[in-house]
């Protein structure tokens, strides 16, 4: 790690050009773009729990429900039970990329597609019955915040979803090209991170909620 | 879930109405007037000298860094005008409605603007200066430079690059039209609430605010994650970590900031949104909400965005001092450390700007000490900045007297802003104008680094230089605007003016507001040399046509490349040897730029595909602020569509062969210019200025 000007190579021997350059590793630096990109949706994720945070006070929720009114255990596992089914359902379509297997990546996708539109349903099916109560955003601080935490997490997996039918489309017609390969690298990151953002979601607003 | 609004609203048009215009404002409807004219003028002359299919093909469409960085800087140069109007008509009215008996023109009752208006300008302005001014025009050098430093053709993702221009241009675009339809926000550029909820502000202006710097964070965001990646991951073979050009590391450090800071505002702006829209509770006054939650959120992205925009000026003045000096950078080690100790402290003293806010003194104290502690790595950088000048054999070019400019201006506004950091003292200038001269000497250094940056790095991108005489004159006459304006400034903030006075009661700050409003004079008149210096150089760049490295004593890559660049940037990809690499190579006799065999490039193939998606967004952008639901959907299914339909796309690049590339290099190498396959001139003045100090006798 030498400095600057004044070094000991020799100049005369010295490369300057690389003549043989083959480009970048496109898989690779793609898949780097998207760490960077999940780290700004990381980041949002975290100013989205510090205000659940801050409004989580009893005064946040303004004499209206509290958060063992909202909250049903039962679909909070549900939930998780069909997300971490749909993880799994990637990790076999990943194995498949692996070993070059088209049939077991659709195969894979599909699954984790089912799993992960039960888990959207579960999801609605609980937000509805709670504005089918009457207990909606507008109430208090503290249910704006619970909606906006719990809605746009499930909007990451309909994005995921829709990806994944993007990705088979892609798959059929063009099999494993990088662009492909990458994008379903890609995918299978976004859908981790949505996995272990949900374990946060369930720790902070679900099983906090009910012990409180 | 939709809030009922006050006012009409019809399915069609939302809120828009033909009384949203504001045509009984003479001020507004002469600016509009003049944006007509000249935007006419603009594509009476591009339809006159029959330029649209090269304007379309050339820009419009291109993923070419240095294109995309170049339109950044005319974004941010259009919009720094706009600014500068706006701080004029804040001076003059401060400097008018001074004392009970001023008259009042225009149906205000002293000085020409009413107070709604006045609060509209200064949010304007603070809004434009930063995200729409200072940050794209930061982030087209930015554009322009880190790929030729690391040794790149283009950035990691040019397609990507292309749209996080357009996004900002979007942004952009919606400030403007919020001052001939509708209005803008009134509560300050960082949003006072709760006065920015529906019920305090029932008219379309902080929407207007909210999505305009939506679409300017998204975009740089984007700008963020393509610099990053591309200097992680494009640099040239035997380009490692310590023998990267300063500007760049000051570059990553910056989009580090900007990356995970952007996010925050996102969120602190959506929260709002959702108050505003669908009449949720985060930051009203009852119900539940937390107003201070806005604030903290606010911050957390306002501070690290004050460093996002000071580091890259940071890394210019590190480039431009070891040129001008004729040495390599003092303690490049302590230099890297230093803008990452920066890039690190900004998380940690976003509350030093509400010290007032009421928390206890103990948390107060911890943001007062944090806030010093930046004292200590900019103290690092600037006893380097000085340690590399001692003993040099200092030039005073252009880039050199706007850098020195700038550390006098690092010096006073850092001083003062220590001033700031004691609580105790705070609470005495808290929202008063020292805190505004403070930070706006702050800025200026940020502006003086960006036209020594200009100056320094306008022969490499344009192959000819900037006048240095009218250079001068511009630059004495801002320096002059910038002291009568700032130096009375601090002076009414020790005497207790507070910020934002549409009417000033105390006609003794007569003669101080007066002294401001020569400076803003001062400072037109030294716009007028800027566009004198832009045109003599324009006219005369046949005489000034440079070779690869103009200034004789350049330091590092991209100076290793002819100038202006060609499309492709190096027709070998450079293998590094040295930290300051192409001084290495002069010093050394083998700054040779000439290959015999030249293989084909990959490069990325132009789309119009951000264009459009930046058009959809603006179309998005302004169906949400006037509430056009049908337009705002459909808006959003485009945007959707359009980005899984490029999906499909496989045509997005393509080589160019060795013979086009041997056909521009040649020509480069005999000294004349070329047009490249992509239509533009490369290489005009041979390899080497014939006055540079190390040419050969």
């Amino acid at each position: 790690m030498s400095a600057s000007a004044s070094e000991t190579i020799d100049p005369a021997q010295a490369p300057l050009w690389d003549r043989n350059h083959h480009g970048h590793d496109v898989i690779g630096t793609r898949t780097f773009g998207f760490w960077l990109y999940m780290l700004s949706d990381a980041m949002i994720y975290a100013a989205l729990f510090a205000s659940f945070g801050v409004l989580s006070h009893v005064m946040n929720m303004a004499g209206g429900p509290m958060p063992g009114d909202v909250i049903r255990p039962g679909y909070a596992y549900g939930e998780t039970l069909a997300l971490f089914t749909s993880v799994l359902a990637y990790g076999y379509a990943m194995a498949a990329l692996r070993r070059g297997r088209a049939g077991g990546v659709a195969g894979g996708l599909l699954g984790a597609m089912v799993f992960g539109a039960a888990f959207l349903g579960l999801v609605g099916k609980d937000l509805g019955d709670l504005f089918a109560l009457g207990i909606t955003p507008e109430r208090s601080g503290y249910l704006s915040i619970f909606f906006t935490l719990v809605i746009y997490h499930a909007l990451h997996i309909a994005v995921g979803l829709l990806w994944m039918l993007v990705s088979l489309v892609q798959l059929a017609r063009e099999g494993f090209s990088s662009n492909v390969v990458y994008r379903l690298v890609n995918l299978k990151l976004f859908w981790h991170f949505q996995a272990v953002v949900w374990v946060f979601v369930f720790v902070f607003v679900y099983l906090q909620g009910v012990i409180a | 879930m939709l809030v009922n609004l006050q006012g009409p609203w019809s399915p069609l048009l939302g809120r828009l109405a033909m009384s949203q215009i504001p045509y009984e404002n003479p001020i507004l409807v002469g600016t509009f007037l003049l944006v007509v004219a000249l935007g006419m003028a603009i594509l009476g002359a591009v339809t006159y000298y029959g330029k649209w299919r090269y304007l379309w093909r050339e820009w419009l469409t291109t993923v070419d860094h240095k294109k995309i960085g170049i339109m950044y800087i005319l974004v941010g140069l259009v919009m720094l005008l706009r600014g500068f109007a706006d701080a004029a008509m804040i001076r003059s009215q401060q400097a008018m409605a001074v004392g009970p008996d001023s008259p009042g023109y225009l149906g205000a009752l002293h000085g020409y603007l009413t107070p709604f208006h006045f609060g509209q300008i200064y949010t304007a302005h603070g809004v434009i200066m930063i995200l729409f001014a200072a940050t794209p025009i930061l982030v087209g050098i930015m554009n322009i430079i880190v790929p030729l430093q690391v040794g790149a053709r283009d950035m990691a993702y040019p397609y990507l690059n292309a749209v996080g221009l357009w996004l900002t241009t979007a942004g952009a675009a919606l400030v403007m039209t919020a001052l001939f339809i509708g209005d803008f926000a009134h509560a300050g550029w960082f949003g006072s609430l709760p006065l920015n909820e529906l019920p305090y502000s029932p008219g379309v202006g902080v929407d207007y605010w909210i999505w305009a710097m939506q679409l300017s964070s998204v975009g740089t965001t984007l700008g963020g994650i393509n610099l990053i990646a591309t200097i992680v991951k494009m640099r040239a073979p035997g380009m490692t970590w310590m023998r990267l050009p300063m500007f760049t590391w000051a570059s990553l450090s910056a989009n580090i900031i900007s990356l995970t800071s952007f996010p925050v505002l996102t969120v602190s702006l959506a929260l709002l949104t959702l108050d505003r829209y669908l009449g949720t509770h985060f930051y009203t006054a009852g119900m539940g909400g937390n107003l201070m939650l806005y604030n903290d959120l606010f911050w957390i992205w306002g501070h690290p965005e004050v460093y996002f925009v000071i580091l890259p000026a940071f890394g210019m003045l590190s480039e431009i001092i070891p040129v001008f000096s004729e040495k390599t950078l003092f303690g490049y080690t302590g230099m890297v450390l230093a803008s990452f100790g920066i890039a690190g402290v900004s998380w940690g003293v976003w509350l030093h700007h509400f010290f007032t806010m009421g928390s206890a003194p103990d948390v107060n104290a911890f943001y007062s000490v944090s806030t010093m502690l930046v004292g200590i790595p900019t103290g690092v950088k600037v006893f380097n900045w000085l340690f590399t000048m001692y003993r040099g054999r200092l030039r005073f070019d252009l880039p050199m007297i706007w850098a020195c400019a700038a550390l006098f201006f690092l010096l006073a506004g850092g001083m003062t802003g220590m001033m700031n950091a004691f609580t105790t003292n705070d609470y005495m200038v808290h929202n008063s104008v020292f805190v505004v001269a403070h930070f706006h000497l702050m800025l200026l250094l940020i502006v003086y680094a960006i036209f020594g940056a200009v100056n320094f790095w306008f022969p490499k991108v344009f192959g000819f230089k900037l006048n240095e005489r009218w250079g001068k004159w511009f630059f004495w006459f801002f320096t002059a605007g910038t002291a009568t304006v700032f130096i009375p400034m601090f002076t009414l903030g020790f005497m207790g003016m507070t910020r934002r006075l549409d009417y000033i009661p105390y006609t003794q700050w007569q003669p101080l507001l007066d002294a401001e409003m020569a400076g803003i004079v001062l400072y037109s008149l030294s716009a007028v040399y800027l566009v004198v210096q832009l045109y003599v150089s324009l006219r005369d760049r046949a005489l000034n046509r440079v070779g690869a490295d103009p200034w004789g004593t350049s330091r590092s890559l991209e100076w290793a490349t002819p100038s202006p660049v060609p499309f492709y940037n190096f027709a070998y990809i450079p293998h590094v040897n040295a930290r300051d690499e192409w001084a290495w190579r002069r010093e050394n006799g083998v700054a040779q730029l000439r290959h015999e065999h030249y293989t084909g490039i990959h490069m990325p193939r132009n789309t119009g595909v951000p264009l459009v998606l930046g058009g959809l967004s603006l179309g998005l952008a302004f169906a949400l602020v006037w509430r056009m639901w049908w337009l705002a959907a459909l808006c959003l299914a485009g945007i959707v569509l359009l980005v899984i339909m490029r999906s499909f796309a496989r045509n997005t690049d393509y080589t160019v062969p060795p013979e086009e590339v041997k056909r521009v290099e040649d020509a480069v190498w005999a000294g004349a210019s070329v047009r490249g396959a992509d239509g533009v001139r490369s290489g005009a003045g041979g390899l080497t200025p014939a006055h540079a100090p190390w040419a050969p006798k």
